[in-house]
C-alpha cells in the first residue's frame, strides 16, 4: 500500500513537471532580449502614470502648490512620453521581426 | 506511514534539484518548455510536501507514537489544539515547516509572475529550489521528521508546557512565512543580477511579497512578545534574547528595502542600495533561522545544541560572498539613471529613515553576536543586556518615528517653504500640545525620554489624521459624497498610500506603548498567605484563597486576588502554576506528577490606562513530606501487585487510588495554606502596544491588498490617454 502511494506521487510528480517538454519543442526565443526590455518600459510606464497620480493627489490635498504641480506635471507627463516614444519604437522592431505590424505586439503587463 | 513520509522527502528533494538544473538549463540553453518545466517542479514540490506535512500532522493528532518526533513532542493528554502546533515545536516538524512554506510561497510567486519577468524567474526559480534542496537535506540526513522508534512508548513525553499558549499555534508559522516569504526578492534579486535586468520590473512582480513577508514577520514578532508577556511568567514582552533578536534583524531591513523600492521604482534611482538590502536581507532570514536552530547562542527560543551548524554556516557564507560578488560584479548596471532632486523631498526622508534602519540593525546585530564577537577576541563570552541596547536603540527608534511623520507630509522630488507651513503646522501644534499638557500630569517629565516620545507620536498621528482629513476633503470637492463614503474611497484608490500613513499610526502608537509602558511600571515580588494583601502604585490586591485542581494533563496550584482602589473593587485575578508529570520514575509514584515541567497562567486585567498583572509561584516544599509518603505507600502497594501476577484490575485499582492521592495532596495547598510567592506588576499604556500591532497590520492588509484589476487598468488608462494627447500634440 505504501509503496503504491508512493509510486501514485511519483507518477503525478512526472506528469506535472514533464508536461512542457512533451508538447512541441520551443527552443530559445530570438525576441527575448525585446520582449524583456518591452516589460521594463512598461513598469517604468506604469510607475510613471503613479508618479503623475501621486502629484496630482499631492496637490488636491496641498502639499503641492498650483503652480509647483503644474511644473512638475509638466515633468513627469514629459518623462511618460519619453517612455511611451521608446515603448513604440520597441514595439516596431518587434513587430518587424515578427514579420507583424506594431499592434500585433504583445498585450503590456500592467502593474 | 513514516515509510511514506520519508519516500516523499527523498523525491521532493529528487524534484528540488531537478527544479534548479531544468530552470538554469531553461535559462541559458534550452528555452521555454524547460523553463516551464522548472517552474511546474516547484508547483510539484508544494504538493508532495504538503502531503509529507499532513502524515506528519495526522500522527500527531492520532498520537502515533511510532514516530520518534511525536513520542518526544507529544501525548495522548496534550489537548488537540496543541497536538497539531506540536509539529513545530521540535527542530525536525519546523525544518518541514519551514521548507514546505517555502514552496508554497514560491508556487504562488511563481504562477503569479509566469508572464512577466521572463528572464529573472528562471534563475529566481534555481534560487528558490537551492533554498528547498538545503533545507530538505537537512530533514533528509540530519533531522529526520519520519525517524520511528523500535519500541514505542505507551505515552510520550508531551509538548513542552511553555508552548501550550494560542499564540504558539501562530507565531512560528507566521515568522516561518516571513523569512521564506523574503527568499522570494531575494530569489528574484539574484536574478535581476544574473541577467542584468535591473530596472523595475523585477520590484514590481516581488514589492507584494516583501510586504507580506514584512508583514507575517511582524505579526510573529508581535505574537511572540504576547507570548512572553501572558506566559513566560516575567511580566515582558520583549527581552533582547538572540532570537527574537534575529527575527528582528530582516525585519528592519525589510522596512528599509520596502520604502527604498519606491524610489527605484519611479525614479530608478538607488539600484545597489536596494540589491544589497534585499540580499542581506533574505540573508538575514536565513541567518536567523541559524540562530534558533544551531544552539549557537543562549536563548529560551532556541532548540538546543544540534549539528546543524556546520550546514547552516555554509549556506550563509555561500550567501554573503555570492551577494557581494554579484553586486560588485554588476556595479556597472546598478548606476542610477536620475540624481536626487532635492535634500528636502520624500526621496531624501526615504533615505534617511534607510540609513536610520540599517544603523538599528547593525546595533542589533552587533549586540546579538557580541557573545560571539568577544569569545573571538578575548576568549570569554561576554554578552551586552538590555540597557546596553536601550542606549542606541532608543534614540535611533526617536529618529524612525519622526520621520514616519514627516514622510507623509513631505512631497516627492521637492518641498517648498509654502508647502513645510501647510504640512508641518498642525502635527508641531500636536506636539507641542501633549508636551505642553504633560507639564501638568506630575511626574510626567520625571522620565524625559518616554515624554519626548510622547510629543513624537502625537506628531505622527497628527500628521497622518491630517493626511486622511485632507485625501476625504479632495474627494469630496470632486465627488460630493459623505465623509465616510470618501474617506473609504480615497483609502480603496490609494491603497498603498494610505495603508503605508495607517502603518506609520499604529508604530508610533506602538511604540508609545512600550515607550510609557517600560519607563511606568511598578513591579513588587511578595510573599502572601490567604487573606493577606499589599499595595502597589495606589492599588490594593488581597490574596483571597488558594485553588487547586488536576486534570490528567496536569495538576494546578493557584489563587484569586482581589484588587481594589480607594476601597472600589477594581478587578478579580486568578493565577495558577501547571505542573506537568514528568517521565522520570525514580521521583515515585506520586512524586513525578510534581517533578516534571511547569508553567505559569497569569492573572491579567488589562484596560487602556493600566495593566494589573501577576502570576503566582507556590513553593511546593510543604508538601515533600506527604509526597515521599505517597511514594513509599505506592510502591509497595505496586511491589504486591507485581509479585501476585500484576492483574490488569489491580493495576487500574492502583492508578485510581493514585490519582485521588494526588487530588489529595493538591488540596493541601487550599485546605491548609502556606505562604506562595507573587510576582504583581502595575503597568501604564502596555495594551496601546498591542492596539499599535493591529492598526499597523490593519494598514500592511490594506497596502497588500491588491486593487481590483478593471479598477487598476481603469486608472492606468486614463493617464495613458492624457500623455498620449500630448505626445500627440507634441508629435504634430
Amino acid at each position: 500500500m505504501e509503496l503504491l502511494i508512493v509510486f501514485a506521487v511519483v507518477l503525478a510528480v512526472v506528469a506535472v513537471v514533464g508536461a512542457p517538454l512533451r508538447g512541441r519543442a520551443r527552443g530559445l526565443d530570438p525576441d527575448a532580449a525585446l520582449r524583456a526590455e518591452l516589460a521594463d518600459l512598461e513598469a517604468a510606464k506604469d510607475a510613471k502614470y503613479r508618479e503623475i497620480r501621486d502629484a496630482e493627489l499631492d496637490q488636491r490635498t496641498g502639499k503641492l502648490s498650483v503652480e509647483d504641480h503644474r511644473a512638475l506635471d509638466a515633468e513627469l507627463r514629459a518623462e511618460a512620453i519619453a517612455l511611451l516614444k521608446r515603448t513604440d519604437a520597441v514595439r516596431a522592431r518587434l513587430g518587424a521581426l515578427a514579420g507583424e505590424t506594431p499592434s500585433a505586439a504583445p498585450p503590456s503587463a500592467v502593474g | 506511514m513514516a515509510t511514506v513520509g520519508r519516500a516523499l522527502l527523498i523525491v521532493a528533494f529528487a524534484v528540488a534539484l531537478y527544479g534548479i538544473g531544468a530552470s538554469l538549463y531553461g535559462a541559458f540553453a534550452g528555452g521555454r518548455a524547460w523553463v516551464d518545466s522548472g517552474r511546474r517542479a516547484v508547483y510539484a514540490l508544494a504538493g508532495v510536501l504538503t502531503l509529507a506535512f499532513a502524515i506528519m500532522e495526522a500522527a500527531f493528532l492520532r498520537s502515533d507514537f511510532t514516530f520518534s518526533i511525536v513520542a518526544t513532542h507529544s501525548s495522548t493528554t496534550t489537548p488537540t489544539f496543541y497536538k497539531a502546533t506540536a509539529a513545530w515545536s521540535s527542530q525536525e516538524g519546523s525544518l518541514l515547516l519551514w521548507v514546505w512554506l517555502l514552496s508554497v510561497w514560491s508556487s504562488i510567486a511563481l504562477a503569479l509572475t509566469r508572464r512577466r519577468v521572463r528572464e529573472v524567474a528562471p534563475v529566481a526559480t534555481a534560487v528558490l529550489m537551492t533554498f528547498a534542496s538545503f533545507f530538505l537535506m537537512l530533514t533528509i540526513f540530519f533531522a529526520q521528521p519520519f525517524a520511528t522508534l523500535a519500541q514505542p512508548p505507551s505515552e510520550g513525553t508531551g509538548l513542552n508546557p511553555l508552548l501550550r499558549h494560542p499564540a504558539m499555534m501562530f507565531h512560528p508559522p507566521m515568522l516561518y512565512s516571513g523569512y521564506t516569504l523574503f527568499s522570494i526578492p531575494f530569489a528574484f534579486a539574484i536574478g535581476a543580477l544574473v541577467t542584468r535586468r535591473l530596472n523595475a520590473e523585477w520590484i514590481v512582480s516581488t514589492r507584494r511579497f516583501a510586504l507580506a513577508a514584512w508583514l507575517c514577520l511582524g505579526v510573529g514578532i508581535v505574537l511572540g512578545a504576547r507570548w512572553s508577556y501572558t506566559e513566560l511568567g516575567w511580566g515582558g514582552f520583549w527581552a533582547w534574547d538572540p532570537v527574537e533578536n534575529a527575527s528582528l534583524l530582516p525585519w528592519l531591513t525589510g522596512t528599509a528595502f520596502i520604502h527604498s523600492i519606491m524610489i527605484q521604482e519611479r525614479r530608478g534611482m538607488l539600484k545597489v542600495w536596494n540589491a544589497s538590502l534585499v540580499l542581506a536581507t533574505g540573508t538575514l532570514a536565513i541567518l536567523g533561522t541559524f540562530l534558533v536552530r544551531s544552539g549557537i547562542l543562549d536563548s529560551i527560543h532556541a532548540f538546543g545544541a544540534s549539528t546543524l551548524g556546520v550546514p547552516f554556516l555554509i549556506l550563509i557564507g555561500a550567501m554573503v560572498l555570492g551577494s557581494v560578488g554579484l553586486v560588485v560584479w554588476r556595479r556597472a548596471d546598478l548606476r542610477s539613471e536620475h540624481e536626487l532632486d532635492s535634500l528636502f523631498s520624500r526621496e531624501a526622508v526615504f533615505l534617511l529613515q534607510n540609513v536610520v534602519l540599517v544603523a538599528l540593525a547593525f546595533v542589533v546585530w552587533w549586540g546579538t553576536f557580541f557573545p560571539l564577537i568577544s569569545e573571538v577576541f578575548t576568549g570569554t563570552k561576554a554578552s551586552v543586556g538590555p540597557p546596553w541596547f536601550d542606549k542606541y536603540i532608543v534614540p535611533l527608534a526617536f529618529v524612525v518615528v519622526a520621520l514616519a511623520g514627516i514622510g507623509p507630509l513631505v512631497p516627492w522630488r521637492r518641498l517648498t517653504w509654502a508647502s513645510v507651513r501647510r504640512g508641518f503646522a498642525i502635527p508641531l501644534a500636536a506636539a507641542l500640545a501633549t508636551w505642553l499638557a504633560l507639564l501638568l500630569v506630575p511626574s510626567a517629565w520625571a522620565q524625559p525620554k518616554p515624554a519626548a516620545f510622547a510629543g513624537v507620536a502625537a506628531f505622527v498621528l497628527a500628521s497622518v489624521v491630517q493626511e486622511l482629513w485632507r485625501g476625504m476633503r479632495a474627494r469630496q470637492a470632486v465627488s460630493r459624497e459623505a465623509a465616510p463614503v470618501a474617506l473609504a474611497g480615497i483609502m480603496r484608490r490609494n491603497r498603498r498610500r494610505y495603508g503605508g500613513y495607517v502603518i506609520h499610526a499604529g508604530f508610533a502608537t506602538l511604540l508609545l506603548g512600550v515607550a510609557i509602558s517600560t519607563s511606568f511600571q511598578h513591579a513588587k515580588d511578595v510573599s502572601l498567605m490567604p487573606g493577606q494583601g499589599t499595595r502597589l502604585d495606589g492599588y490594593d490586591i488581597r490574596y483571597v484563597r488558594a485553588t487547586a485542581s488536576a486534570t490528567a494533563e496536569k495538576i494546578s496550584l493557584g489563587a484569586v486576588l482581589d484588587v481594589s482602589k480607594g476601597g472600589r473593587h477594581v478587578a478579580t485575578l486568578r493565577t495558577t502554576r501547571g505542573f506537568y508529570p514528568s517521565q522520570d520514575v525514580s521521583q515515585g509514584i506520586v512524586g513525578r506528577f510534581f517533578g516534571g515541567e511547569s508553567e505559569s497562567q497569569v492573572g491579567l486585567r488589562a484596560g487602556l490606562g493600566r495593566d494589573i498583572w501577576t502570576v503566582i509561584n507556590p513553593n511546593l516544599t510543604p508538601l515533600a513530606g506527604i509526597i515521599d509518603q505517597g511514594n513509599r505507600t505506592f510502591a509497595r502497594a505496586m511491589t504486591a501487585i507485581v509479585r501476585g501476577g500484576a492483574s490488569q484490575r489491580a493495576l487500574s485499582e492502583l492508578y485510581a487510588l493514585r490519582d485521588q492521592a494526588i487530588l489529595a495532596v493538591a488540596r493541601r495547598f487550599v485546605a491548609n495554606p502556606w505562604p506562595a510567592d507573587f510576582r504583581f506588576i502595575v503597568s501604564t499604556l502596555t495594551t496601546w502596544i498591542w492596539i499599535g500591532a493591529i492598526v499597523t497590520f490593519l494598514g500592511g492588509l490594506l497596502a497588500l491588498w491588491p486593487a481590483p484589476a478593471a479598477a487598476r487598468r481603469r486608472v492606468s488608462a486614463g493617464y495613458a490617454a492624457r500623455v498620449a494627447r500630448e505626445l500627440a500634440r507634441t508629435t504634430q
